[in-house]
């Protein structure tokens, strides 16, 4: 029964549902805490307290989506020992340091900052809360730059040997830091999660203004998105395809998945659907355009494209899933980019914050993002089978020596509570958008009747100059 | 490549830093994680409240030490860690999900109405427990000694279950919750304070017992350990280690009693390291034991090296901002400083 399960199906089984919870909250908490940064600055900038009661409401999101990041994440740090233990062993020497180096420059960072951040209000002055958001914006982006960092090497792997009992050693620092992918994928993601925050927050925006509810705020909001979807959206379609060039070269069985190519070919047509059959070495029902993906790819309309076929049948990535995911993540992208056109065409009509038609669009897409990242990492972690590490490691050579029931039960464990307490994450977060920003306070005086908890509320930006003695070091 | 093993000895250099972050993350999560486990004792909801805002911001910074001891141990000694979380691959799991019941408990609280914030309050109970006593069987497990065969892991899916680590686990969740009650002292006051007053009363003779009883089977149950600790000169020469745990044991007795606020804190975390560094000797110089050695263990001296240098620039850094924000908030914690 459960003992006679593959442990390595099940370790990656199991691997991909933690890390891809866990991604979810990063996508989405590192374009909150730079869009954070951005709010309380126009708040101390103009003492417009439309800025603070925005930024009181999403810290509040940011607060649960961040904790429940750190406890998926915290579970993958050991997940690389517990069910990858020969994996460890291995590329230890190479991958150890970065992973190391995350933690003491991004993660005690983010978790000290963050107290003073939700906490702090009254125990620190205005600037020093503010720089708390900073620091805490700039530690999400630098665990985003070690993380990648490894991640990349995984998939292009530069300045290591293989020694005695085939343990990697490193070679050049710099080579193994920057290896060819990461620069690519660090751009990717980082605008990848700065948009799936901006289709967040436009889509609340949204939602608030269609229900005619905080729409001072929700002008901010939904204008704010938008600003990223005119001006980011269309930059990530360039650094996607800059990324994916950056693929063809050095992992091209990948490319050849994503576009469901099995000949290698002159002038190669650009397969828009089918359907990918792995035993039968073609693409079904395919609907093309000739000669596009030669001149996408090799931008010349004869270009070489590399089929699948160039690679024996063990070393190709399943095409199926490969093929569709970056259909999926192509689709939203360009739905994004339609999004921001649509915004600038209401702007100039100054119908932006007005129309119907586009509240329930923007609202639709709110999720996007999500999927966009999901499906993106399910193409590049897919694509790379049956690889650890690219052309070095194999997956099923990096398994721990456990059986298969222990994966297994260990599966179904994280399944179940994963579910529970993250759905239950969900739902508070869903709670407090209904909520909306909190508007209560506006001239009263009576601080103990502030926000909900009865914290009083920090001074504005006028009384600073006179408050500058114990209370607020 | 860069490379400062011809100068000091960086194996163990990391064997000592690593030894360091996994003590630091003891002291420090192991006191939020002992409100947790005396969370749903206390007199009353406010009560409750007063404890969750003494560690709300704090709890968050304390956990990163585990991933600088689980992620420090993969950099500077990938064997060990390769063949010592399949071991313990059950207990370990079983803590995370632990420590994601606590975690998320933090924020849900604040955020649950009524009815649901009890569902929170014992998530975060039991999620302390379980992540406490997993850790304990985990400590008591590594003592015993673990099975290697080649570079992995040799033994069974249960190795680690006995007598003794069931033992330690419940001596942990003991030990924590003296920590927890003391940082109660130190942090409250009023009811919530006399409270906490008389659990580390309690806690404290508990804890005085598992201590005596781990000290009495662990040279009994293992040779090795015998061997180091009553053979001549070393039963001299180690005798200061028990003695200051006695003295620092003594205080506490008189400083519960005697009503000073800030002092049990200090001795709770020095009876923790005079036990801990009692553990290091009994294990020394293994780091899985009793099969692999720190240096046999070591990653690459190119990688050691790497990692040290930018640790002796990072971890001061990491010190300093850590207290700035214990000296933030600083203080007796008040019911309603959530956010």
């Amino acid at each position: 029964m459960l003992n006679s399960l593959d442990p390595t199906v099940l370790a990656r089984i199991q691997f991909a549902f933690t890390v891809s919870f866990h991604i979810l909250f990063p996508a989405f908490t590192i374009g909150l805490a730079s869009w954070l940064v951005v709010v309380e600055w126009r708040w101390l900038k103009t003492g417009n307290r439309l800025y603070y009661e925005i930024y009181r409401m999403w810290v509040k999101i940011f607060a649960v989506a961040f904790g429940m990041g750190v406890v998926s994440g915290v579970v993958l740090s050991y997940q690389f020992g517990t069910n990858w233990s020969a994996f460890s062993d291995k590329v230890g020497n190479v991958l150890g340091p970065l992973l190391g180096f995350e933690v003491l420059t991004a993660f005690f960072l983010e978790a000290s900052f963050l107290g003073i951040m939700l906490f702090g209000w009254n125990r620190v002055s205005p600037k020093m809360h503010f720089a708390s958001t900073v620091i805490v914006a700039t530690g999400t982006l630098i665990s985003a730059f070690w993380i990648l960092s490894a991640n990349s090497w995984m998939h292009t792997p530069t300045g290591f040997r293989v020694g005695d009992e085939g343990l990697f050693y490193p070679t050049s620092w710099l080579e193994i830091i920057f290896n060819p992918s990461f620069p690519y994928r660090l751009a990717h993601m980082t605008i990848a999660a700065y948009l799936t925050t901006a289709f967040v927050v436009g889509g609340v925006g949204a939602y608030y203004l269609y229900h005619k509810r905080h729409q001072a705020h929700a002008r901010i909001m939904l204008g704010m998105a938008m600003i990223m979807a005119v001006f980011v959206a269309p930059t990530q379609l360039i650094v996607g395809d800059l990324h994916g060039l950056n693929t063809l070269q050095h992992q091209p069985a990948k490319v050849a998945a994503m576009e469901g190519l099995w000949e290698t070919r002159k002038g190669a047509p650009l397969v828009l659907f089918g359907w990918p059959d792995d035993d039968a070495e073609k693409t079904r029902f395919a609907v093309e355009i000739p000669k596009l993906s030669s001149l996408i790819l090799t931008h010349e309309l004869d270009g070489e494209v590399k089929g699948l076929k160039e690679w024996p049948k063990e070393d190709r990535p399943p095409v199926g899933i490969v093929f569709w995911s970056f259909r999926v993540m192509v689709g939203i992208g360009v739905l994004m980019i339609l999004t921001g056109l649509a915004a600038v065409y209401l702007f100039f009509k100054k119908q932006l914050f007005t129309t119907r038609w586009f509240q329930l669009w923007c609202m639709a897409l709110t999720p996007s993002g999500f999927v966009a990242v999901l499906a993106g990492w399910i193409v590049t972690e897919v694509g790379r089978q049956p690889f650890i590490v690219y052309n070095a490691m194999y997956t099923a050579d990096a398994i721990s020596p456990v059986a298969g029931v222990q994966v297994g039960l260990s599966l179904l464990a994280f399944v179940l509570v994963y579910f529970a307490v993250f759905g239950a994450g969900a739902y508070y977060i869903g709670r407090l958008i209904l909520k909306g920003p909190d508007e209560s306070d506006r001239d009263g005086e009576d601080n103990k009747a502030y926000g909900s908890h009865g914290v009083s509320a920090p001074p504005l930006v006028s009384d600073l100059v006179s408050e500058t003695g114990d209370e607020h070091v | 490549m860069f490379d400062l093993s011809q100068y000091i000895d960086v194996a163990l250099v990391w064997y000592v830093l690593i030894a360091t972050a996994v003590f630091l993350y003891v002291l420090l999560d192991g006191f939020d994680l002992g409100v947790g486990i005396l969370f749903p004792f206390a007199p009353s909801d406010k009560c409750r409240d007063r404890m969750m805002s003494s560690i709300a911001p704090f709890w968050d910074g304390n956990e990163t030490w585990l991933i600088l001891g689980g992620g420090g141990l993969f950099a500077a000694f990938p064997m060990a860690y390769a063949i010592l979380m399949p071991a313990f691959y059950v207990p370990i799991i079983v803590m995370l999900l632990g420590l994601i019941l606590r975690g998320v408990s933090f924020e849900f609280r604040f955020k649950a109405r009524e009815r649901s914030r009890k569902i929170w309050d014992y998530a975060f109970h039991f999620g302390s427990i379980i992540a406490t006593f997993s850790q304990g069987m985990v400590l008591g497990a590594f003592v015993q000694g673990v099975q290697v065969s080649g570079r992995s892991y040799g033994g069974g899916m249960f190795d680690w279950l006995s007598g003794f680590s069931l033992m330690t686990g419940l001596a942990l969740v003991f030990g924590y919750a003296l920590l927890g009650a003391t940082w109660l002292i130190m942090k409250t006051e009023d009811i919530t304070q006399d409270w906490a007053r008389r659990c580390a009363g309690y806690l404290f003779a508990y804890v005085a017992f598992f201590m005596g009883m781990v000290s009495l089977v662990s040279p009994i149950m293992n040779d090795h350990i015998r061997e180091l600790w009553f053979s001549r000169p070393n039963i001299f020469l180690l005798q200061p280690l028990p003695m200051l745990s006695v003295l620092f044991f003594f205080l506490l007795w008189r400083d519960i009693r005697h009503k000073n606020d800030n002092r049990p804190f200090f001795l709770s975390q020095g009876i923790f390291l005079t036990n801990y560094i009692g553990l290091g000797i009994s294990t020394w110089p293994w780091l899985v034991p009793f099969e692999i050695t720190f240096r046999r263990a070591a990653a690459a001296p190119e990688s050691q090296s790497l990692m040290l240098a930018g640790t002796v620039f990072l971890l001061p850094i990491v010190l300093a901002y850590t207290g700035y924000c214990y000296y933030v908030f600083r203080g007796k914690s008040s019911h309603d400083s959530t956010y």
